[in-house]
């Protein structure tokens, strides 16, 4: 540990901190204070997880860079902080976007910046916390804590029926996660402690994991989110300003990915086998039929919020293969997925704060009046697609074989994503940018400047590097990954 | 005979505010208008004192005095410190508003000293008696104050609902009691409880008197209806929103906040201590199911109805106390712990958002409807911030308080066998998050109505911003409190 510093708790809480120093730039007069503080704040957050990149042992079995302290002496809460590769990847991912999505907000955040800008480095401290927590009742508690900054993000920034979508997507998420706790009560009272390391040892009987796990899929499914509880999802996106439907799509869906693979899977194994063909049924209808669905939308941020149900189908899919390749896939698809549908956000933001529309008719022609954004919008909708040498195609790949040694049904149909996910998109990408200039509109259309041009290129520069050489990824998550699905083999009925 | 004198030391605070009562009422007479607050000067500080003398007079284990009738144990000690704390945010936050509403006068200090006697009296009640003469002197108090405006129709009209509803309730409490004693043949809990551990009643000729547990079954079924209708629980909830609506917002807050820690006590006293008896323990426990159950659901889904915020605050109270009562029908002491717990959580809550209420008030202006928030953020951020606080407490949203409060009531009414119940508050505590939600959404998503600049004095500014960190900073570190409230009950019951 770098000096013996309390690492976990500095990627947590340093956002936190620096967001609440935000705050205190006050009015809108210091916006431009704010808008630098908040650019140091994300970057020192980033700074601070870098360490853990490096020192992570990937040989290692179990939890990292623990910490462990008492709490709630009532309950036996403790403030347990630990990391494997994946909260790893995941944490990095958070942080990484973090910062992109303080310099997306640079310019076009006008009204109470100081409030927008600390909406978003406290819910990325609070991300970080959940992908830390090795308590349950901790883990509740940030993952319960991720709602009141996106509530206000999408509800104060978003578009003309942000209150609506802001009501829909906290209740929707609330309702999710009201049950998780009454799991997590139940498996309290049963073994006396609110350690997720102990709930994973404690023996369960075949009814209450079935329980559990339905009270955990309705957490985790409606924050995948998971056919049929999408319905939140592309109502939140449309409405959310482009910050916002960046950390979403990048980070917060995560969430769910993450509270399968380090709740549900772990602490109730058995239930998890017999109910893995019900997910994966359900993954299967998000990726053919949301698929479709994404086909004929009209609004360039549903569409995208469709196609990332549709991806994030994959990910629940190789989570419950129960086989190396479908969990690391699932994993890396996470990561992946948080770079390209951020990136495709950013991109229809770059276009939103131009036009001021999301109207796929409304465009076409883009690539005559700004080619530098085509060519980098081209590359993000072609690792949509999953087009080898983009991150986008690794996890596709992995989770595809891993369905494959599982039955060839899965594979067949979760392989249509190719098709649907190529149709989509390079459709919508035909329509927004070739052909001749629609109207005056994007006659008038500038090309990207400076800064959205580093942060797009940023996410290419994250794309291309993990799409060619996804080595790193896998390294870090082989010992965790085998480790998790080895702990699941283990049947824990008494 | 000899005549000995109780023992006075453990009534020592209660002396010692009655006798600053009398003394406030007589000095109040000479005082001129103009120099009023000298009167709340003295109020706040015989509150002071008494925080000091409860704190000084604090100490392991439990004593009884006045022939058992008086208990002053770590439960009583721990409430009343609260209660004074309680009466005295509520005699700061109302400074103003009572000022201008000419309700600034020597009645409304007196009357809020009188009902704080009353909620000591029941916390600290050994016998049936005293704890009918503490719910009166409470009550009493409240009825009064309520109507304090009298040229105001819809407090006159409150105060008679209130009343007559109180009245009501009394009587059904009284002859419950009755009936209790009746079977029991003493009126000292400790007395009752002892003779229902037995099937016989020995009394001191020495003769035997069988116990009639039917009667008794019976009378439990008054008094939980005499301590529904205190505590606003469905279907003895009638009052509660016309009640809140038509009081004055400086009175309504005092009916909201503190008594509920004296209810909370009382209902401990009598089910508990009194009525604790297995036998008897399943049949309270089984009506304060349907009570919780009825509360949480008719408050949380009425209040979504609400244009007025003391109306669906009142709601919301119906609702918080269905969930307070999750902890003590859950019959262990972990249990009458987060009940306790609850109640004092709940009382900083709602001492917020009325206190709320009242610091965006003026002259001739009530701050009640609920437009009267929209856009509250643009007029002065931290206000918004402190009601968002709030807010998201009483929908039990983590990381503040309120949350714990929740789980603390949740995880002792499902370790007690309660899951239906339990599955029924949290889905009901979802449709309680769609109202507190909507407040925060008129101040944060939507523009100013009335854009009249907001005056609230340092004293009000400085204890608004304290009560609304605190719901932050114990959502942060609830682990002192919970075992503070566990202790009390460890020690007491």
């Amino acid at each position: 540990m770098l000096l013996g510093l309390p690492l976990l708790s500095l990627v947590v809480w340093a956002p936190i901190v620096a967001g609440v120093l935000v705050l205190l730039t006050g009015p809108d007069r210091n916006a431009a204070s704010a808008r630098r503080l908040a650019l140091i704040g994300s970057i020192v957050g980033l700074l601070v997880a870098l360490p853990l990149w490096s020192q992570f042992d990937p040989a290692v079995h179990g939890m990292q860079f623990v910490e462990r302290v008492p709490w709630i002496g009532r309950f036996g809460i403790h403030y347990h902080l630990g990391i494997d590769g994946i909260s790893l990847l995941l944490i990095l991912l958070n942080c990484f976007t973090t910062v992109l999505v303080v310099l997306a907000g640079w310019k076009v955040i006008e009204s109470r910046v100081a409030q927008y800008m600390a909406s978003f480095l406290i819910l990325s401290g609070i991300m970080n916390g959940v992908f830390c927590a090795l308590d349950g009742a901790l883990f509740y508690v940030f993952f319960e804590s991720t709602l009141i900054p996106m509530f206000i993000i999408i509800g104060v920034w978003g578009g003309p029926s942000r209150v609506y979508a802001a009501v829909k997507f906290f209740l929707y998420t609330l309702l999710g996660s009201l049950l998780t706790l009454v799991a997590l009560i139940y498996l309290y009272n049963t073994t006396g402690s609110f350690g997720l390391l102990e709930w994973q040892q404690a023996k369960l009987g075949m009814t209450a994991q079935v329980l559990i796990f339905l009270a955990f899929l309705m957490a985790f499914a409606v924050k995948v989110p998971m056919w049929p509880v999408h319905t939140w999802l592309p109502d939140a996106h449309v409405e959310a300003p482009t910050g916002g439907s960046v950390v979403l799509a990048a980070v917060m869906l995560k969430l769910g990915g993450y509270g399968f693979l380090r709740l549900s899977l772990p602490i109730v194994p058995d239930a998890s086998l017999q109910l893995a063909g019900f997910v994966i049924a359900l993954s299967l209808i998000a990726v053919v039929y949301i698929g479709l669905v994404a086909l004929v939308q009209t609004d360039l941020k549903k569409l995208i919020a469709y196609s990332s149900i549709s991806h994030m189908g994959f990910v629940t899919m190789g989570i419950f293969l129960f086989n190396p390749w479908g969990a690391e896939g699932a994993v890396i698809q996470m990561v992946s997925h948080g770079f390209v549908s951020g990136a495709l956000f950013l991109c229809v933001g770059v276009l939103y704060d131009r036009m001021h529309s999301r109207q796929i008719a409304d465009y076409g022609g883009v690539v005559n009046t700004m080619p530098v954004f085509a060519a980098f919008f081209m590359l993000f909708a072609m690792a949509n697609c999953g087009l080898p040498a983009t991150s986008g195609f690794v996890g596709e790949f992995l989770v595809t074989l891993g369905a494959m040694k599982v039955s060839f049904w899965y594979a067949a149909f979760g392989a249509t994503t190719l098709v649907f996910g190529a149709a989509y998109t390079l459709w919508m990408y035909k329509r927004v940018v070739f052909g001749a200039v629609a109207n005056r509109h994007v006659a008038e259309l500038e090309d990207i400047d400076l800064r959205e041009g580093v942060i797009l290129a940023a996410l290419v520069a994250a794309v291309l590097f993990f799409g060619i050489y996804p080595q790193p990824m896998s390294a870090v998550l082989h010992t965790s990954v085998s480790d998790l699905l080895a702990h699941v083999a283990k049947s824990k009925l008494p | 005979m000899t005549l000995s004198l109780p023992d006075f030391v453990p009534a020592a605070p209660e002396i010692v505010l009655l006798a600053m009562v009398c003394f406030i009422l007589v000095a109040d007479l000479f005082l001129p208008d103009e120099r009023r607050h000298v009167s709340l000067g003295l109020t706040l500080a015989t509150l002071a004192a008494l925080v000091v003398v409860q704190l000084a007079d604090m100490q392991e284990g439990s004593r009884t005095t006045f022939n058992g009738m008086f208990v002053d144990d770590q439960l009583s000690d721990v409430l009343k410190v609260f209660i004074y704390l309680g009466v005295a945010a509520i005699l700061v936050y109302s400074r103003h508003y009572t000022r201008s509403r000419d309700m600034f006068r020597g009645e409304f200090f007196s009357l809020s000293l009188f009902a704080t006697l009353g909620m000591m009296v029941m916390v600290s009640a050994g016998s049936l008696l005293l704890l009918y003469l503490g719910l009166e002197l409470l009550s009493l108090s409240l009825y009064s104050m309520v109507a304090l405006r009298r040229d105001s129709a819809s407090a006159t009209e409150a105060a008679m609902k209130y009343f007559v509803l109180g009245a009501l309730a009394s009587g059904l409490l009284l002859y419950g009691m009755s009936m209790v004693y009746g079977g029991a043949h003493s009126l000292n809990l400790a007395e009752i409880a002892k003779a229902f551990q037995q099937d016989a009643f020995t009394d001191s000729a020495g003769k035997n008197w069988p116990i009639n547990k039917d009667l008794l079954v019976f009378g439990i079924v008054f008094i939980v209806a005499g301590l529904g209708f205190k505590l606003g629980a469905v279907p003895f909830h009638m009052w509660v929103p016309d009640v809140y609506q038509g009081a004055p917002t400086a009175v309504t807050v005092l009916i909201g906040s503190a008594p509920k820690l004296a209810a909370l006590a009382f209902a401990l006293r009598i089910l508990v201590e009194g009525l604790g008896a297995p036998a008897l323990l399943s049949q309270w426990q089984g009506m304060l199911a349907i009570l919780a159950f009825l509360s949480m659901a008719v408050g949380n889904i009425t209040a979504i109805a609400q244009s007025n915020v003391k109306r669906m605050l009142a709601y919301s109270t119906i609702a918080q106390m269905g969930f307070l009562l999750l902890g003590i029908l859950a019959g262990s002491k972990v249990g009458y712990g987060a009940a306790m717990f609850y109640a004092v959580v709940y009382m900083l809550m709602s001492l917020g958002a009325f206190g709320m209420i009242l610091v965006l008030s003026r002259e001739g202006f009530e701050a009640e409807e609920l437009d009267d928030f929209r856009g509250l953020n643009q007029r002065d951020r931290w206000y918004a911030f402190l009601m968002l606080l709030v807010m998201f407490s009483l929908a039990g949203i983590p990381i503040l308080v309120g949350f714990w409060a929740k789980l603390a009531v949740l995880q002792a009414a499902f370790a007690a066998g309660y899951t239906w119940l339990v599955v029924a508050a949290v889905l009901f505590s979802l449709i309680g998050a769609f109202y507190y939600l909507r407040v925060i959404k008129l101040m944060y998503f939507d523009d100013p109505v009335d854009t009249t600049p907001i005056v609230a004095t340092i004293d009000q500014r400085a204890l608004i911003t304290a009560n609304g960190l605190a719901l932050l900073l114990l959502g942060i570190a609830p682990g002192w409190l919970l075992a503070l409230c566990q202790r009390a009950i460890q020690a007491s019951l």
